[in-house]
């Protein structure tokens, strides 16, 4: 009796959860699932089923493979970056004193900005006509986001700059958690700093570099807003990412909302197997 | 202790659930209201009751949308509520919300998607209106058309948007150019624009075009064509004939021009959003600029159709067109919007005061016009005019990645003239999906 009354209990305490759940989680994935097997043009609504000629699409598109490549590239680049930028960084001021203070909050303010508003100042910042950089880059004759890879590395500055500093705080809280008398027996044992590093403080950080690696990625993987703002894809099609190429296809011409999905369907199903390799990466590695 | 606090949290937690299934019940009620009366039944004038309606515009017509919605408002007892939204932002916003029924009473379309969107079914018919009118015949024809299907018309011009050959006529003058005499064919104009170029004022460019913006190219290089007689596109909007001698006369003219550096830099990246910023500015010799900024700009211009390669002169009828909505239920009232902004009052005293192309032409040499000689070569070249006519235009041709962006900065930036014929055969497999 009492233990039923716990039970319906504990479900009541689940349902605002589970109601969430429910209705922001699993209605939004299976109404793109549906989407993905149906004609469903932007303007005029549900068509009905037509699987796989969505799929199809999808993978014919155009842009398809050059979006996967690109996406590809930027994630690799961006991880690299950030993960190492974010560690040197945590590095730098895991001490606390005065100046690190400083130091860390001054690292930390860019993520407090919204990355469409920090993209939105960097579309000024980097723009050849309103920028206060214009009379370098009329002196260089270069713009930052005229070529192909100059759009993806100031693309990918603006991210670091946005980004580091939450990086860092991750990583440092890692390196908190790493107990003190560790470093003191590598000490005694006359460790160098070097082999102290690789040999205590990697191994022991491993949790947060596997949260930070599954975190950047899937961060990267689904970049949008700064490429949207930014370079509209452009300059000549080189910078649209997979994301990007979803929202064009539901919005920007060819209005069909059943593509979109399939290609979601297809990110998605992507995101949750390459997750899955980094978890185990960085599990049997422990073990 | 323990069970009356359990009770009464779960008391409690059962009233949440109670309240949370009410308030999505009841959201899920609203739509249900009774179809309101057609707009054709409700005489020449629609109704003026009271009601507030709802419009929707898209952000570079914010101006004119602003001065017809308050002089409406001032004037009448139904009250327009106007909703501007980011042009990027406008189809998605749109489509989402014909997808869900949910669309305003009136909303204003680019002219290039009417047909399209008429085709979807997201205007109401209101021919019959339309038919009614005294001076059906005068308003203009290419925004009428393009709302016409199967004889249907859906769609009146909201506001016309020609593209015009604007030059700075201080600029001419220091550049020892006629500040009186527009460039008559496309040489002379990239003449002219050299010219400035030459004149190595600091930030001053001979001309500006925005390169990576596919809308803002058909506006500006389309009416090229057009005034030495070619085609865009044919007849059934199905196939791309951009790859025609004119055309590469077009673009081997804007080439030479990107290659002597008399384009501003700028312009190769240009999305759209500050294209025409430069020449606002005074920094720009010459361009092919938006007739709707006559207004907002501040300096001495003198303006003039587009010429072609051989001269001539045309323009893009560009702008909006406006029709009330599928899910509107107050049709009636939505038209008495419609059927005064077609009216003198509001084509003369409040789009022509304001230095805009009207869109009757039996009110083209209104009072204001004559007061500035440069309107009355706007509404002369807007006869002249095109407005082109296609399914798949916004893919095709206003998309970031549409395959016309790609011919033309093939052609005009990189110069291989060798994938032309590959390019506009894309732009033809897009249009014929």
């Amino acid at each position: 009796m009492r233990r039923g009354r716990q039970a319906l209990l504990g479900w009541l305490y689940a349902t605002p959860t589970a109601v969430f759940v429910v209705a922001l989680f699993a209605i939004p994935l299976l109404l793109v699932i549906k989407m993905s097997v149906s004609k469903w043009p932007l303007l005029t609504g549900d068509q009905g089923f037509n699987a796989p000629a969505n799929f199809e699409k999808a993978v014919d598109h155009r842009f398809f493979t050059d979006s996967v490549v690109f996406t590809l590239k930027y994630t690799v680049l961006a991880t690299v970056l950030l993960l190492v930028l974010g560690l040197g960084l945590a590095l730098l001021v895991q001490e606390s004193s005065r100046w690190n203070n400083l130091l860390r909050a001054s690292f930390l303010i860019p993520s407090a900005l919204g990355l469409a508003s920090a993209s939105l100042l960097f579309y000024v910042f980097y723009s050849p006509y309103a920028s206060p950089l214009k009379p370098l880059m009329d002196s260089w004759g270069f713009t930052f986001l005229g070529s192909p890879n100059a759009a993806l590395f100031s693309t990918t500055f603006l991210i670091v700059w946005r980004y580091a500093g939450f990086y860092m705080v991750l990583m440092l809280v890692g390196l908190q958690g790493i107990p003190a008398d560790v470093f003191e027996a590598a000490r005694s044992d006359g460790a160098t700093r070097w082999q102290t590093f690789w040999r205590v403080t990697m191994p022991l950080l491993r949790p947060t570099l596997a949260l930070t690696t599954v975190l950047c990625v899937t961060g990267s993987l689904l970049a949008f807003e700064q490429f949207y703002i930014l370079t509209k894809g452009g300059p000549d099609n080189s910078t649209i990412t997979v994301v990007q190429l979803i929202y064009s296809v539901a919005f920007q011409g060819q209005n069909d909302l059943g593509v979109a999905a399939a290609i979601s369907v297809i990110v998605l199903v992507a995101l949750v197997v390459i997750n899955a390799l980094q978890l185990r990466a960085f599990r049997s590695e422990e073990s | 202790m323990r069970g009356i606090l359990g009770r009464r949290t779960l008391m409690r937690s059962l009233a949440g659930v109670l309240v949370a299934t009410l308030t999505f019940g009841v959201a899920a009620c609203g739509d249900d209201d009774p179809k309101g009366s057609d707009a054709a039944e409700a005489g020449p004038n629609g109704v003026d009751d009271g009601s507030e309606l709802t419009l929707w515009t898209r952000a570079p017509l914010e101006k004119q949308a602003k001065l017809l919605v308050d002089a409406y408002n001032a004037s009448h007892k139904n009250q327009v509520k106007l909703t501007v939204v980011p042009n990027d932002d406008y189809v998605a916003k749109v489509g989402a919300a014909a997808g869900s029924s949910g669309l305003p009473d009136l909303f204003a379309a680019d002219i290039v998607y009417v047909p399209n969107w008429v085709n979807q079914g997201l205007f109401q018919d209101i021919s019959k209106n339309i038919d009614g009118l005294s001076f059906k015949d005068s308003i203009n024809k290419g925004h009428l058309s393009a709302g016409t299907v199967d004889g249907k018309a859906h769609v009146l011009p909201f506001v016309l948007d020609l593209s015009m050959l604007f030059w700075n006529k201080q600029l001419f003058k220091e550049a020892g150019l006629d500040p009186e005499k527009a460039p008559a064919t496309l040489d002379e104009y990239a003449a002219a624009a050299k010219k400035v170029q030459a004149l190595k004022k600091d930030g001053v460019y001979g001309t500006a075009a925005g390169l990576n913006c596919g809308g803002c190219l058909v506006f500006t290089w389309f009416p090229s064509i057009w005034a030495s007689g070619g085609e865009v596109l044919s007849a059934d909007g199905k196939s791309s004939e951009l790859a025609s001698d004119t055309a590469q006369k077009v673009y081997g003219t804007w080439n030479d021009l990107w290659k002597s550096g008399a384009v501003l830099p700028s312009s190769s990246g240009e999305t759209g959003p500050t294209w025409t910023a430069a020449f606002t500015e005074g920094k720009v010799g010459l361009m092919f600029y938006p007739a709707t900024l006559l207004s907002s700009t501040p300096f001495d211009a003198g303006v003039a159709g587009i010429p072609g390669p051989s001269g001539g002169a045309s323009t893009f009828v560009g702008g909006d067109g406006i029709g009330v909505s599928k899910d509107s239920k107050k049709a009636a009232q939505a038209w008495n919007f419609l059927s005064w902004m077609m009216s003198e009052d509001a084509q003369v005293e409040v789009l022509a005061k304001n230095k805009d192309v009207v869109s009757r032409s039996d009110l083209a040499g209104n009072k204001y016009a004559a007061t500035d000689p440069r309107l009355v070569t706007i509404n002369e070249v807007a006869g002249k005019g095109d407005t082109p006519v296609a399914m798949n235009f916004q893919q095709a041709f206003n998309a970031p990645n549409s395959p016309w962006l790609t011919l033309v900065r093939n052609q005009v930036l990189e110069g291989k003239s060798g994938e032309l014929q590959k390019d506009n055969q894309e732009i033809t497999a897009v249009l014929g999906q």
